[in-house]
């Protein structure tokens, strides 16, 4: 196998550096109310991790010092952190763009269930997960249960406003294949969708999005157990496409984990893959001259971003 | 070689170009013509491609189209369904024969 910094070399890349940064993607922490089997975080009920109070303050410190445009909230369940609406309140105040990473199975949990009210007050951008639009595959992928209840919260968020056509209540949908293959066309997956939710289940979208299931954590030993590892990393480097370089999300966004560590992003944080020294390395010591230029630190994961159309939490790059 | 069959024989597929190169670029060009979207989408095709790989039943053609119809977005109700409709008509060919038999036996039974 090539390693992916050596196919980008071959290329003319020396090096990848970042653009400008656009987003914080915050990870709130890796405690959720399911435990997907794709999970590159592992997340799941019983995880420990979760940011605290004075690291989230220090989010908010950072966004208002550098005028950060948008902060793309993530996890875990995101909505599990006990400062979830404090921190979301105050990104509210400043102005900021806020996208919401939801599992929405979250949205139906006691304590919880009036989110989407809270989300719509505040003009949150709903990013929510739905790896496909019948209830066998979304069971298997996020446990018993999970497509009902994931259905049961679009409703209330369809009724609310979200997702409806011409409302400015973003919401969006995030598919990920069910295994070890690479995600449909993203725009005929779309009409697929639409197509098959509101058929069905009476069910509506703004965009949806497909994102490549990285070859890293539940998702990494699902391949080796079912020896697909070889296999998939074979598939993400034969298809390997150079368009989809320019448009990667690690050149416009940061991400900073539950501890307030600094990546390249979620997935470079998965695998404590940190910034390179002497960059600034925590939101401490955020200093948006000395990062927007960055350069990324890379590994072979690197190639799920570049494979067939490049994935990228905003979905396709190569559109 | 311990089968007849070898998975990874898959990715040797250009390895017939070897000889008579012109004769595989011409039906590489042509087959990519075929799976190219166009009046059918690719996804149709896909789903095409994996029922006619039944009746053939040509383990690379299963392995390849079962994955591409997975990459377009089909799931395993309408995968199977295809693979019904190719077990029809070849049920149906195998009965409508049936009425060969019935001729043979009309022509030499009194």
């Amino acid at each position: 196998m090539v390693p992916f910094a050596q196919c980008l070399e071959n290329l003319g890349y020396q090096e990848l550096r970042a653009e400008r940064i656009d987003t914080l993607q915050v990870n709130l922490g890796w405690r959720c109310n399911q435990a997907c089997r794709h999970c590159h975080l592992m997340a799941g009920p019983e995880r420990p991790e979760q940011m605290e109070r004075e690291t989230v303050k220090e989010v908010i410190r950072v966004a208002r010092r550098w005028s950060i445009p948008a902060v793309d909230l993530t996890g875990g369940a995101p909505e599990i952190n006990p400062h979830f609406r404090y921190l979301v309140d105050r990104l509210h105040g400043l102005g900021v763009h806020i996208l919401n990473r939801t599992n929405l199975t979250i949205l139906l949990e006691r304590g919880h269930e009036d989110l989407p009210e809270f989300f719509r007050e505040r003009g949150v951008e709903l990013i929510c997960s739905l790896p496909y639009y019948q209830e066998e595959t979304v069971d298997r992928l996020r446990g018993p249960g999970a497509f009902q209840k994931s259905l049961e919260a679009l409703r209330r968020l369809n009724r609310l406003g979200y997702g409806q056509p011409g409302s400015d209540l973003q919401l969006h949908l995030m598919y990920n294949p069910a295994g070890a293959y690479l995600p449909p066309q993203q725009r005929d997956l779309e009409e697929l969708f639409r197509r098959e939710l509101a058929r069905h289940y009476g069910v509506s979208f703004h965009r949806l999005y497909t994102l490549l299931n990285m070859p890293i954590g539940r998702f990494q030993d699902f391949l080796h157990r079912s020896c697909n590892y070889e296999g998939y990393m074979g598939k993400l480097m034969g298809r390997f496409n150079p368009a989809a370089v320019p448009g990667l999300m690690c050149r416009f966004l940061i991400s900073v984990a539950w501890d307030g560590r600094l990546f390249d992003c979620d997935f470079n944080q998965a695998l404590n893959l940190g910034l390179d020294k002497p960059l600034p390395q925590s939101i401490r010591d955020f200093d948006l001259q000395a990062l927007e230029h960055r350069q990324i630190c890379l590994g072979d994961h690197c190639y799920g971003c570049t494979a067939g159309s490049g994935s990228s939490c905003g979905g396709a790059v190569v559109r | 070689m311990s089968h007849y069959y070898e998975e990874q024989d898959l990715e040797r597929f250009q390895e017939i170009g070897k000889y008579r190169p012109e004769l595989y670029d011409n039906f590489m060009n042509y087959y990519q013509g075929v799976m190219a979207g166009g009046a059918l989408t690719t996804r149709e095709k896909a789903l095409i491609a994996l029922a006619v790989a039944h009746t053939v039943q040509c383990p690379y053609c299963i392995d390849a189209y079962t994955r591409a119809s997975l990459e377009v977005g089909s799931n395993l109700e309408e995968m199977t369904e295809a693979i019904h409709v190719a077990a029809a008509i070849r049920a149906g060919a195998t009965l409508i024969h049936g009425i060969q038999a019935h001729n043979v036996a009309a022509k030499i039974t009194i």
